[in-house]
């Protein structure tokens, strides 16, 4: 159509706004970040060069461990219910009759309220004498006094902030699954039926294997969310006990700001960016694939 | 797809469905409940289920607390709007471009516009903010909403890309013979044209702006610019009953959970296809 060089200058100038954007609040940030990272800067005092020092420092710092694995095990206890629950509700409700639509619907409705407002509902929901969930649990008789859920047992509260945030984002993987499971050829079923599959072996053998790239992507971005977990340790645990559950952006965030170590806090968060990164590739190669 | 299967199968497929949504819906249940009930019964050990009372104590509470609610919704709704006008006037031209014009180093471009897919804002914070804080931007709604925007902008121009993308380009060009400029066409056809594409990109910059928390604390230190989510959360600790205010905390998540709710039983359909198309394709 604007094959022309004017084309070209048109193209460009309305490309410009959004590039200078980017260039401005992601490309320069990013950069800074890693200027930072090879410095020791703490605000008050001047920016000292020191090399890698600051990455040498994170991988002897005992927190730097301590938050690093507790993210793992919170990813680790999270994604497989997120995974096989949303399936498992994704199997139920795929089919467009009114009272499965209603369920999507419903199941879907905590991911569109913002994780720091469902924290500060399940903060109050798993708190001990003002909360809910121990009284539900004690009229059961299945405790005799409330549980300390928060902040006092590192376990404990990664146990009741992932039930919070299954509440919270199952839907997501769900939605995305039904969309899978509905694009699934009717032939393919049909066929299979009339060789006289079973529903669970409909399901093993055809439907699966046919979702299984949706699968392995909502796998990806659950992990990739999980391991950026703040907002639920900031507001239900604080961290409680002695940073046991502070995550590793919990723990970037307190170096860089109320600790104030800038330099260090960037190390920390290009270690963290790298981490992201290498699962990001992977989704995005994912996705790249079902365009072709 | 699967065969109506009736009876038994059926009656017992529906009785798990209405569990699910009693189990999904029930804390969002007890949250309202709680801020309806009188102080006395909201701060009570062990906690009752149902209110035996009705009050808006909790509500009255909320609404002068610290700045008072109105600061807090008005913060909110200032920088989740600005996103929204931010994230439109840059990515509907920057898309039209892309979809249309042959710009050289489109390729490059592109990947360069869509970096903030792969690496994550969270860890970009800091030096946002040592920039923010030079340049005026911490503290003030429109540096948040920027922050916002930086967060948005990736899935927004992907999102309109590929309806810009998709519309014919006989529309375009009868456009172009009756004389229409690239502006005019983009105005005329392009805009009209994605309609939904363009309402996907405003709820989700919404709801992700609305409910933001992170960007927000990192950004505003200062008790009259929080956003609904910062005073909530710092009101967990700091009330003036002493303890937690559990009655008023309840009535911030309410109100706080309200708008994205309505804005997606509304708008539903944008939401899921936004969804199906940004994370799967």
């Amino acid at each position: 159509m604007y094959r022309s060089t004017r084309g070209r200058l048109t193209g460009l100038a309305y490309l410009a706004p959004a590039l200078a954007f980017v260039l401005l609040f992601t490309v320069y940030p990013l950069g800074r970040m890693a200027w930072m990272s090879l410095h020791n800067w703490s605000l008050l005092t001047p920016p000292v060069f020191v090399g890698l020092d600051n990455y040498e420092r994170v991988f002897g710092d005992r927190q730097f461990w301590v938050s690093f694995l507790f993210t793992l095990k919170y990813t680790a206890l999270i994604t497989p219910v997120l995974i096989v629950g949303g399936y498992l509700l994704a199997l139920l409700t795929a089919h467009n009759s009114p009272l499965r639509k209603v369920t999507r619907t419903v199941v879907f409705i905590p991911v569109v309220i913002g994780l720091g407002v469902s924290s500060l509902l399940w903060y109050w929901l798993f708190s001990a004498d003002f909360g809910l969930v121990d009284r539900a649990l004690m009229d059961l008789g299945l405790v005799d006094e409330p549980v300390l859920w928060l902040g006092v047992d590192a376990d404990l509260s990664n146990l009741a902030i992932s039930a919070s945030v299954v509440w919270k984002v199952i839907g997501f993987g769900m939605i995305l699954f039904v969309g899978a499971i509905q694009a699934v050829p009717t032939e393919v079923n049909e066929a299979s039926m009339v060789d006289g599959a079973g529903y669970g072996q409909r399901v093993t053998r055809v439907i699966l294997p046919l979702t299984l790239r949706t699968v392995l992507l909502v796998t990806l971005i659950s992990v990739i969310g999980s391991l950026l977990a703040f907002d639920q340790f900031y507001i239900m645990t604080a961290g409680q006990p002695q940073n046991e559950t502070a995550t590793s952006v919990f723990y970037v965030y307190l170096n860089s700001f109320p600790y104030l170590r800038l330099g260090y806090g960037a190390a920390l968060s290009m270690v963290l960016a790298l981490t992201i990164l290498a699962f990001t590739v992977v989704q995005l190669l994912l996705t790249r694939r079902s365009e072709v | 797809m699967t065969p109506r299967r009736l009876g038994r199968s059926g009656y017992l497929v529906g009785a798990i469905c209405l569990a699910i949504c009693a189990v999904m819906l029930a804390p969002l249940a007890m949250s309202v409940f709680a801020s309806i009930k009188p102080t006395a019964e909201a701060a009570a050990t062990p906690p009752t289920y149902v209110p035996h009372g009705i009050s808006v104590d909790s509500y009255e509470r909320l609404w002068s607390y610290q700045e008072g609610l109105p600061v807090y919704l008005w913060n909110s709704l200032a920088t989740a709007l600005l996103t929204i006008a931010f994230t439109l006037l840059l990515t509907v031209p920057a898309a039209y471009s892309l979809a249309r014009f042959p710009v050289p180093g489109k390729e490059v471009i592109f990947v360069v516009l869509l970096l903030a897919l792969i690496v994550p804002y969270q860890a970009m914070l800091t030096p946002m903010f040592l920039m923010f804080a030079d340049i005026g931007l911490t503290n003030s709604l429109f540096g948040l909403a920027i922050l916002h925007t930086a967060i948005q902008l990736p899935f927004s121009l992907y999102i309109l890309r590929n309806s810009f993308g998709a519309v014919p380009r006989e529309l375009e060009e009868a456009a172009i013979v009756d004389g229409a400029s690239s502006w005019q066409a983009l105005m005329r056809v392009f805009v009209p044209s994605s309609v939904p594409a363009i309402v996907t990109v405003a709820l989700f910059a919404f709801i992700m702006s609305w409910n933001e928390f992170l960007g927000a604390l990192v950004m505003m230190s200062k008790g009259s610019k929080f956003t609904l989510p910062l005073i909530l959360a710092a009101s967990r600790t700091e009330t003036s009953l002493g303890g937690t205010d559990w009655g008023m905390l309840q009535a911030g998540v309410t109100i706080s959970v309200i708008p994205c709710v309505l804005v997606y039983l509304l708008l539903q359909r944008y939401y899921v296809s936004g969804l199906m198309s940004g994370a799967t394709k």
